[in-house]
């Protein structure tokens, strides 16, 4: 029939697109071969880059080719004129842009990009960095666009500046970019640094504006976590300065306990820690708390004897780190069984969580819209979490009952991270509890029916010597509780307990009381014997009561042990 | 009254060809499209004067061809002409060939004051910077200014007689900027515009297409797509408390609106998540709500009063008068299409939107339909015995404004955007105006220049018209043959979705048993016979080389298609019977 149009039939098409694959297929066999066998006998032409093009075209990620290429232009470099091998890499350029576009998440492509550039006789970067933000426009979380950014950047000497108002340019197009935000963390402390010169932290007003930003963001849709995130690093604080936060002496254990800010390792030359016994230098062996801890908060000393005499009327103690950088000094009287000085958290808003030192003007107001948004999204998540550390960034004890609501809230509305918010809430009680203690000047804590799964903050709590943990969720005793070298009474009833391992040379411990846990095993109890002064031991309602001669065995592994109840 | 050549049609003819059923299709007129058509400047004027002739009779010469009437059928006459455009006026705001400045936004609240019952529909458009010589960034903005009344017939003289008053309103502006204009140079002259008029298209109609609308769907569907470009609409703007903003519809905006308080950016999102999946929360609307309006169901969502007028008159797009559901559906329409193409739900053809009609011609015509300009139907020759009397019926007036201005309704970093203005009504129940301002590198408004640094557009030439809508008149109304089918014409909405619905079902009614619009073959697939050159793009040659022979009008748009000559009008009329009988 006149103008009608024949088509073909799909097994013709299917026998087309085969014939057409199978003729692809043999092309890139033969030309991969030619390639391998060009480089093998080391002829390094531009006929090598036309292959390996051909090939890197359908393939870029084929490293070895563009190890090829990059051979062949090192070779090239030597031979030819600068205008050729200015063409050369210009050429070269506009080939990795179609592979780009081919596919613009290729590892081997981005990277002899840069290679090219940085071996390039007259590299434009102003270009490249074009090129970025063309491609981050196609795919803002494209990250190795971001990281080849990084190096345009770095080598076209951009300003900061320049930078940030790139990422708000992102920001404002689609805000779910941590890439973004994260890239406005790194770049504002460079913009607007830290009037008190602090790393990593940005000028106070510059973070206002940003706060303000970020608000639009978390009220526009609050369930997005970038911008939560990105909100955290606001509020956040600058990192505690390293330092030795307390050094304690016991006169009657002949010994010295020094703490530190962040864990560390004394061991290692480069933070050895020397102690000075009333002016003169004393070689001591400093050993951590507990075997396994090889990086700690607290280091400890024997004192050989003799070097506390009852009659002196004082004795200076003074320890130096990090080449007396940092040192720290504590005077034992004459008459006195121990004596310390110390940080204290309160002191020092240890616990004002990880959030800033601000105004706190300016953190009311921030509690003050997280709250209204809390208002119309009662469900969310991230405002419920971040009202709690507004609150503890401001006023830690005040909130607290506020706080235990926000928690109630949060394992409601997600229910399958119940268990972090139990471990994060417990670690705030603790905090709760540490600070209600030194407000008493006392050194016994409370923490019993707290609902606790976790503990922690224990190397702050080195001087307690009362410690109540009854009714609570714990499952063991970790290894950081060995921190508490002044530890006498431990009340530990009713709780989920099965391990012991954090009792471990814990020297004035006496008294344990683990009524109702799930001490089973002999061999759980074994690290008590490692505290010589113990003499209570309550295990009523664990199942190892049931284990047949636990008695006789028990007292085999503790002798000097006075009173057991089962 | 029969409408013969719209949009759906063109949907239709391509199919034909495809499956082979000879098709033909026939244009009064020496364009395609009928009133969907666009026009270059000179082509819009002689638009005009065609529009403003009164026709005073419908004599037909018919005795020529009466002899070939047989027994048994007799003549249907039809109108020789289209009086569907009605109450054209032109206002040229220019004295000695210099352009007068008249304040668009003053206009506009002029219009709106005077108590018309009309959509006034605007479309404007911001021109390119051209090379002028002048260091001040060039910019001229030529707007396209339709405006939409939803009116029954009888009310119809009230927009008649509204014309002389803005004619009236016009004067008064042209008096009160006359110093301005001597002071500051103006640039563009009215002879440079006739000049351009090749460069750019002006639309009848003022739509845009809906990113997820039915007429995207099928554009894709049946490969359509290939013969047309697009740009995305960049703004949706909206005229409040007393001046132009941009109405925060997708998640961007809402982030970036400077204009709304946290609190509000919470509630619009809140509720417009609500209504992209409104169908799974039937508690929230269902009963109390069913019978009631959208604007009433809006004030019980704890949104302020600007959030309510957003997303009323701006983003749903709907009356006062409509229902909840109707609201919802409209949202909802608005949002799925967000984000498909780019940061607004809307694309716009380059060229204007009487590319579109064109593009399903020129499918058509690839496969072999045959397209007759300038030759009416006369008559419509039927059996006798189905012949049944003309119908009555009402039908709604749109009112259409062509404006061409200096600038953009609101200042922005770029001068290539396209803007989706909407205008709430003064009073309740009254419809809104709708302006689409255009740009140049949509090929619909020409390139040009204006220093003068003010704060409002000026407008340099206006036109208005009313077209009818015929959208609502039921098949039923018009009792013809019924081998006779009716297309409406334009609508007054927004986007195409009654258009296409109604070209498949006409479509149905004709082929119940072909799909509709199917995809067109790749060229790769075709066979041909003989190893000459691929047929289609021979095909393509030789219409783009007729056309260059056949047209005065021709532009530099070479899309056109123009296959007749004029001594196909006899095949014409044989035609006319062969359309299809089931």
């Amino acid at each position: 029939m006149h103008g009608r149009i024949k088509l073909k039939t799909t097994e013709e098409q299917a026998e087309q697109k085969q014939k057409e694959r199978l003729k692809k297929l043999h092309f890139y066999d033969t030309t991969r071969s030619a390639c391998f066998a060009k480089r093998k006998a080391g002829i390094l032409d531009e006929e090598g880059l036309i292959l390996s093009g051909q090939l890197l075209a359908a393939n870029p990620d084929f490293a070895t080719l563009w190890n090829f290429r990059r051979e062949i232009f090192l070779h090239l470099k030597e031979e030819k004129t600068p205008e050729e091998l200015q063409t050369l890499f210009e050429k070269e350029l506009s080939f990795l842009e179609t592979c780009l576009r081919v596919n613009p998440k290729s590892y081997g492509t981005w990277h002899h990009r840069g290679w090219v550039l940085d071996h390039s006789p007259s590299p434009d970067w102003k270009v490249e960095l074009e090129l970025c933000s063309k491609f981050l426009q196609f795919d803002e979380r494209n990250f190795h666009c971001w990281d080849y950014r990084r190096l345009v950047v770095q080598r076209a000497e951009v300003s900061p500046q320049e930078e940030l108002e790139f990422t708000h340019k992102l920001i404002g197009t689609n805000f779910s970019n941590y890439s973004s935000w994260h890239y406005r963390s790194t770049l504002l402390p460079l913009v607007y640094p830290d009037t008190e010169c602090r790393v990593g932290r940005a000028d106070e007003e510059a973070l206002l504006t940003e706060y303000e930003l970020v608000q639009n963001a978390l009220f526009t849709d609050p369930n997005d976590q970038s911008a939560w995130f990105y909100y955290r690093w606001l509020l956040g604080r600058a990192d505690r300065e390293e330092t030795v936060s307390c050094l304690y002496i016991s006169r009657e254990g002949q010994r010295l306990i020094v703490s530190f800010s962040h864990p560390v390792n004394v061991l290692l030359p480069k933070d050895e820690l020397i102690l000075f016994v009333d002016g003169l230098p004393l070689r001591v062996t400093w050993k951590s708390p507990h075997p396994q801890l090889k990086r700690s908060a607290i280091w400890i000393c024997e004192l050989p004897p003799n070097t506390i005499n009852a009659a002196c009327s004082e004795h200076n103690f003074k320890v130096h780190w990090q080449d007396g950088r940092i040192q720290r000094e504590c005077i034992l009287y004459k008459g006195r069984s121990e004596s310390w000085c110390r940080d204290s958290a309160t002191d020092q808003q240890l616990f004002r969580c990880d959030l800033s030192v601000e105004k706190t003007t300016v953190l009311q107001s921030e509690l003050n819209s997280c709250t209204q948004l809390q208002e119309l999204e009662p469900d969310n998540k991230w405002c419920a979490l971040t009202i709690i550390l507004l609150m503890r960034a401001l006023d830690p004890l005040g909130y607290e009952k506020e706080m235990l609501q926000c928690f109630q809230t949060l394992k409601a509305t997600d229910p399958m991270r119940t268990a972090y918010f139990d471990d994060l809430l417990s670690k705030f009680i603790i905090e709760n509890s540490i600070l209600k203690m030194e407000y008493a000047e006392s050194r016994v804590v409370d923490l019993s029916k707290k609902n606790l799964t976790n503990l922690c903050h224990l190397d702050q709590m080195q001087l307690v010597t009362h410690m109540n943990l009854t009714s609570n969720r714990l499952k063991s005793l970790p290894i950081h509780l060995s921190m508490m070298q002044c530890l006498e009474v431990l009340e530990a009833s009713d709780n989920e307990i099965e391990c012991l391992e954090g009792l471990v040379q814990l020297p004035r411990l006496q008294e344990i009381s683990l009524q109702n846990n799930r001490i089973s095993k002999i061999c759980d109890l074994r690290p008590l014997a490692s505290c010589p002064s113990l003499i209570l031991l309550n295990l009523k309602g664990n199942p190892i009561t049931e284990v047949p001669d636990f008695q006789s065995e028990l007292s085999e592994l503790l002798p000097s042990l006075k009173d057991l109840i089962v | 009254k029969i409408n013969t050549n719209i949009l759906p049609k063109k949907i239709k003819c391509i199919f034909f060809k495809k499956s082979f059923i000879y098709n033909f299709s026939h244009f009064r007129q020496a364009y395609y499209g009928g009133n969907w058509a666009s026009f270059t400047f000179s082509g819009l004027l002689a638009w005009i004067e065609e529009n403003k002739v009164i026709f005073l009779s419908d004599c037909l010469e018919i005795t020529e061809w009466m002899n070939d009437i047989k027994e048994g059928e007799e003549i249907l006459l039809l109108n020789s002409s289209d009086k569907s455009i009605m109450n054209v006026e032109v206002f040229n705001f220019k004295e000695n060939d210099l352009f007068l400045t008249v304040d668009l936004v003053e206009d506009l609240k002029e219009q709106g004051s005077s108590q018309r019952k009309d959509d006034l529909f605007l479309t404007v458009a911001a021109a390119e910077s051209f090379e002028s010589g002048i260091d001040k960034s060039p910019d001229m903005y030529v707007n396209e200014h339709p405006s939409e009344a939803l009116e029954h017939n009888d009310v119809c003289t009230s927009s008649q007689k509204k014309n002389p008053e803005l004619f009236l309103d016009g004067k008064k502006y042209v008096n009160v900027c006359k110093t301005s204009v001597a002071e500051t140079r103006k640039t563009i002259t009215y002879s440079q515009i006739i000049r351009e008029s090749r460069r750019f298209n002006i639309d009848l109609v003022s739509k845009l297409l809906y990113s997820r609308g039915s007429l995207v769907d099928l554009l894709i569907k049946s490969n359509v797509s290939r013969y047309a470009e697009f740009k995305n609409v960049n703004r949706i703007l909206t005229y409040q408390n007393g001046s132009v903003e941009q109405v925060p519809c997708s998640r961007a905006d809402v982030f970036g609106s400077k204009q709304l308080t946290v609190v509000e950016k919470r509630m619009l999102m809140k509720f417009l998540s609500f209504c992209i999946e409104y169908e799974q929360h039937p508690e929230e609307y269902a009963g109390n709500f069913k019978e009631r309006t959208f604007s009433d169901f809006l004030k019980t969502k704890n949104l302020t009063t600007n959030l309510a007028n957003f997303i009323l008159h701006s983003i749903a797009m709907v009356l006062d008068t409509d229902l909840t559901t109707e609201g919802l559906r409209a949202t909802q329409h608005f949002l799925q299409s967000l984000g498909r193409y780019g940061n607004t739900p809307f694309l716009f053809p380059l060229y204007g939107l009487g590319e579109i009609p064109q593009c399903f011609c020129r499918m058509c015509a690839v496969f072999g339909g045959i397209y007759c300009l300038r030759h009416g139907i006369r008559c419509l020759v039927v059996d006798k015995e189905t012949r049944s009397c003309f119908f009555f019926f009402f039908y709604r007036l749109i009112s259409r404004a062509v404006l061409i201005t200096d600038r953009s309704l609101l200042k922005a970093d770029s001068e290539q955007l396209i803007s989706l203005v909407t205008v709430p009504p003064l009073k309740n129940g009254q419809p809104a105006v709708r302006i689409i301002e255009l740009c140049s590198s949509s090929m619909t408004c020409m390139q040009g220049t204006c220093e003068v640094e003010a704060e409002r557009p000026n407008v340099l030439w206006a036109l208005y018209f009313n077209m009818p809508d015929f959208s609502s008149v039921e098949r039923s109304s018009y009792d013809l043959p019924n081998n006779v089918y009716v297309c409406c014409g334009p609508d007054s909405g927004l986007g195409n979705d009654c258009s296409i619905q109604q070209a498949e079902h006409i479509f149905h009614q004709m082929f119940p048993d072909e799909e509709f619009c199917p995809p067109a073959p790749n060229p790769e697939d075709i066979v041909y016979d003989g190893d000459g050159a691929p047929p289609e793009e021979s095909l393509f040659k030789e219409h783009e080389e007729s056309e260059v022979g056949d047209g005065e009008e021709r532009t530099l748009d070479t899309k056109h298609l123009v296959t007749s000559t004029t001594n196909e009008a006899e095949d014409a009329q044989e035609s006319v019977k062969e359309i299809p009988s089931e």
